[in-house]
């Protein structure tokens, strides 16, 4: 008596569970969606494509507003920044014994302006301390302005604060030294404009 | 500069309203209070454009037009790719 009720109780279980799976396996889908609205709803975020495109644009005019005209020009044409050494109280004295390349989200690069002798890398990053798992990073112009600014503001500092590599270590030094020659053809370019249009005027 | 948005404004007030300057003041203290650097873009004594960075409100010249503040630097993990 008890195994045919037993079977009967097992396969009435089994018609049930079949005949709901549809319904269980929506519900659950419902569920994980309304869990992650409600994650992205708490922490007020979305994803918006076009957040980043934004972003950059905005970095790009606080970058602007910040730097020289001619660092400026470097960067939008050339897509780095280039600061002459020593920075702050000793700059502009004489020639620039050595200087650095800013790319966005590389190492800062050291070299020799007179030899083009590369000298070190320095890894540096802009971490959000307040989520120091998975953050995102800064826009590629912001990263190059707060590189810049703390170069500028105290350069010892940040040099102490980076992790000093010799060259090659992750920027090729192949590039550095084909965007140090692209450097040199701007910088004569600009000049020779400047000097057409002193002559023409 | 917040790390996946750019530029935010934090606060705008004029320094010598009290009322503003005090909510400037709490922005600029909150902020530093979350690890964050600021900055003020200055013209250098060779007349170029450099950044001088700030500890305190006091330390802001009071005609700076903005403050910027930034993630705190630190030595990069260094990956050896390219």
């Amino acid at each position: 008596m008890a195994l045919p009720l037993g079977t009967a109780a097992v396969l009435l279980f089994v018609l049930f569970f079949e005949l709901a799976r549809p319904r269980l396996r929506r519900t659950l889908a419902r569920a994980r969606l309304a869990i992650a609205r409600a994650r992205r709803g708490h922490s007020g975020e979305s994803y918006d494509p076009g957040r980043e495109r934004r972003a950059e644009q905005r970095a790009r005019a606080l970058l602007r507003s910040c730097v020289d005209e001619e660092d400026w020009e470097i960067y939008n044409e050339l897509g780095f920044l280039r600061v002459l050494g020593p920075v702050g109280a000793h700059a502009g004295e004489g020639p620039a014994p050595y200087a650095y390349l800013i790319y966005p989200h590389k190492p800062i690069v050291a070299y020799v302006p007179a030899s083009g002798e590369l000298l070190n890398e320095y890894c540096v990053t802009f971490p959000d301390h307040t989520r120091p798992f998975g953050s995102s990073r800064l826009p590629h112009s912001d990263d190059v302005l707060a590189k810049w600014m703390a170069i500028t503001a105290d350069e010892r500092r940040l040099i102490g604060e980076a992790n000093m590599h010799l060259p090659g270590r992750q920027v090729d030094p192949e590039r550095v030294r084909r965007d140090l020659a692209r450097l040199s053809r701007w910088e004569r370019e600009r000049t020779e404009r400047e000097l057409g249009g002193v002559r023409a005027a | 500069m917040k790390p996946g948005h750019g530029e935010i404004v934090l606060a705008e007030g004029d320094v010598d309203v009290p009322e503003e300057e005090r909510e400037l003041i709490e922005a600029f203290r909150r902020e530093l209070d979350a690890g964050m650097w600021a900055a003020v873009p200055t013209e250098g004594l060779a007349g170029r454009r450099e950044a001088e960075l700030v500890k305190s409100f006091d330390e802001v010249p009071r005609d700076a037009e903005r403050v910027i503040f930034f993630p705190r630097a630190a030595g990069g993990a260094a990956p050896a790719g390219r």
